[in-house]
């Protein structure tokens, strides 16, 4: 059979019509990052200031900083983070051991997964039904939980992840040895997956630092400073957002510089959790 | 017990080998610490328990919040388009489709590109560039939303607004069925907007696992059909995409979860309008915008408890989504993390 040119022709044009169109995607994805943290750089650079973290969020037309929003985001991502850390890397570490087989390991894998990507909106709202409605307040406490409750889904599924990657003649010569089994999960599987582990707090804590929905209506805002957890507490994405919806030149720039302060802390956690991982594996 | 089962389950391989050294007592001595064993072992479960309990107290809260609502409403309340707090008759119509229809945008533009972004990386990408492009990719992944929703305000809202809007009202505007979804003002905010913002959102996400899932295809298939003469295209498209079919799914749902629950990106361009509208211009809202936008000034038992049941419903949309995206992606054996 002797080739057809019009056929290889049309294949050959087909194939660099096909995979220019893969460049051109990859082009606009590229771009899109670059496009946004252009964005970013240049309005929000121009706005920052030693008076943002120092002063409180103003009213329209005043000068003020971010402080009260600053601290509220730390403070409740920091709370969060330590209350859940312990039952998220417990959560793990029975699904990469004692639950490997079972039954109720693989149900809460899968529901943990599905959590993963769960809307945060609706974690709110859980939040709300939980603790807000019955406290009838709103609080610091409640926007802590409900980023507690987005971290815990990253952290199991890290920690699991992790363990999983530890051979398991490591654990065998442990319990050779005459190790208890908890024993070797402390000792030997907690302590090498400890940088895995380090990496999914650092995810999650990028994760909930960015998080603007869950804190509507569970902690709120609040334009004063308050290291008060019990009452309504502001964060830097409710100001953000609230900032940037608003009509106000002044409040639209300090929008900028809270948008640019989050983007930044939220890559250069990530990073450092890429670059924990690589020098794990190396 | 024989060995292989004994691999499968640690926890009962412990049992038996901690309990043999106690049962031979060669010096009478049970490892230090074993009666810690079984309290450890309920610990990690309860916390796995815990997980679980979160879902489905979100299920029952969000239920028993809106029961109020549904019990005023009944069934009507999913088809009355209908959001008035003066009269307190509420219906969650226009949430609804602006939720599907914004999502259905961003799955038209961003599933196309995701796939192209996974097919260059893996087929196309000079090796070198292979790692920094994938972290990249990533990275867009990790933007906030809220970051998302603010240049999508302050940047693409008034570029469509001058730009794109006008050229797509005077070229597809006349044509005689598709020409009613690109009518009306160019307000620039609205359904196409957040569409959009949407489909660069979920871009990450999609291409991330279906990287993933095409890595996994064995490199004999590839190669064979390499060997046979195939270009990269028809390599792509005859055997990648066939071999990858039920991950690219799943991860294509998982996709189409984000974009439905996804809050902050769109309340700001959706525009806040309980309108049914034809065009793609027309500002709408979502359900996760109405709460973002109502849920602190609701007042009243039956505004509120209306809000919660498009949290319900919203719930219940995406979890059905994303459960069979999880289903999907199990039945693929490969482990993709995203």
């Amino acid at each position: 059979m002797k080739p057809d040119p019009a056929l290889i022709l049309r294949r050959k044009i087909i194939n660099r019509l096909m995979t220019s169109l893969f460049i051109v995607a990859t082009t606009i994805a590229v771009g899109a990052l670059v496009v946004i943290l252009g964005k970013l750089l240049i309005t929000g650079a121009s706005e920052l200031s030693p008076r943002i973290f120092i002063m409180n969020t103003p009213a329209p037309g005043a000068k003020g900083g971010l402080l009260n929003a600053i601290f509220g985001s730390v403070a409740m991502t920091l709370v969060a983070i330590v209350t859940v850390t312990p039952i998220a890397v417990l959560a793990g570490t029975y699904l990469a051991e004692y639950g490997r087989g079972s039954r109720l390991g693989h149900v809460v894998r899968f529901l943990n997964d599905t959590l993963l990507s769960a809307p945060s909106i609706i974690i709110g709202l859980f939040i709300y039904g939980v603790i807000v409605l019955r406290a009838g307040h709103f609080s610091g406490w409640a926007g802590a939980a409900s980023l507690a409750l987005i971290a815990l889904p990253v952290i199991v599924r890290t920690t699991e992840d992790m363990m999983r990657l530890i051979p398991d003649s490591l654990r065998e010569a442990a319990v050779a040895l005459g190790c208890p089994y908890w024993r070797m999960v402390v000792s030997i599987g907690w302590r090498s997956a400890r940088p895995g582990i380090m990496t999914g707090i650092l995810l999650a804590v990028a994760r909930i630092s960015g998080e603007t929905a869950p804190l509507l209506f569970t902690a709120l805002n609040n334009q004063f400073f308050t290291t008060n957890m019990n009452g309504p507490m502001s964060s830097l994405p409710v100001v953000i957002f609230q900032f940037a919806m608003s009509p106000y030149r002044d409040w639209q720039s300090l929008a900028w510089a809270g948008a640019l302060l989050i983007t930044a802390s939220v890559l250069f956690l990530n990073v450092t959790a890429r670059a924990i991982v690589s020098r794990g594996s190396r | 017990m024989d060995i292989d089962s004994m691999e499968d389950d640690p926890w009962e391989s412990a049992t038996v080998m901690v309990g043999t050294a106690c049962a031979m007592r060669t010096k009478t001595r049970a490892p230090r610490g074993a009666w810690l064993e079984p309290a450890f072992a309920w610990i990690t479960r309860l916390s796995a328990i815990t997980v679980m309990l979160v879902l489905a107290g979100i299920f029952v809260v969000l239920f028993v919040e809106s029961i109020p609502a549904l019990r005023k409403f009944g069934a009507g309340f999913l088809f009355s388009s209908s959001w008035n707090p003066v009269t307190e008759r509420f219906g969650a119509l226009a949430p609804i489709c602006g939720t599907l229809v914004s999502s259905l945008i961003a799955m038209v533009v961003g599933v196309p590109l995701a796939l192209g972004v996974a097919l260059f990386l893996n087929e196309l990408c000079p090796f070198r560039l292979r790692p920094a492009l994938t972290v990249t990719v990533e990275l867009l992944a990790a933007i906030p939303s809220i970051i998302y929703g603010m240049w999508g305000l302050f940047v693409l809202a008034p570029f469509m607004a001058r730009y794109i809007q006008p050229a797509l009202i005077k070229w597809l505007g006349p044509l005689p069925v598709i020409g009613s979804f690109f009518q009306g003002p160019p307000f620039g905010i609205g359904m196409l907007t957040s569409g959009l913002i949407l489909g660069i959102m979920i871009l990450p996400f999609i291409a991330a696992v279906s990287r993933q899932v095409f890595a996994t295809a064995p490199p004999m298939l590839r190669e064979a059909a390499y060997g046979l003469g195939a270009s990269t295209w028809e390599v792509c498209r005859r055997v990648l995409i066939p071999y990858a079919r039920t991950g690219l799914l799943g991860g294509i749902m998982l996709g189409l979860g984000r974009a439905l629950g996804e809050t902050m990106a769109v309340t700001f361009v959706i525009g806040n309008a309980y309108k049914l509208s034809g065009s793609l211009f027309a500002p709408g809202t979502t359900i996760s915008a109405s709460l973002a936008n109502e849920f602190t000034e609701a007042i009243g038992d039956v505004y509120l408890s209306s809000l919660l049941a498009l949290g319900l419903i919203l719930f219940l949309i995406t979890f059905s989504v994303l459960f069979l995206a999880r289903f999907l992606l199990q039945r693929t054996e490969h482990k993709v993390s995203v």
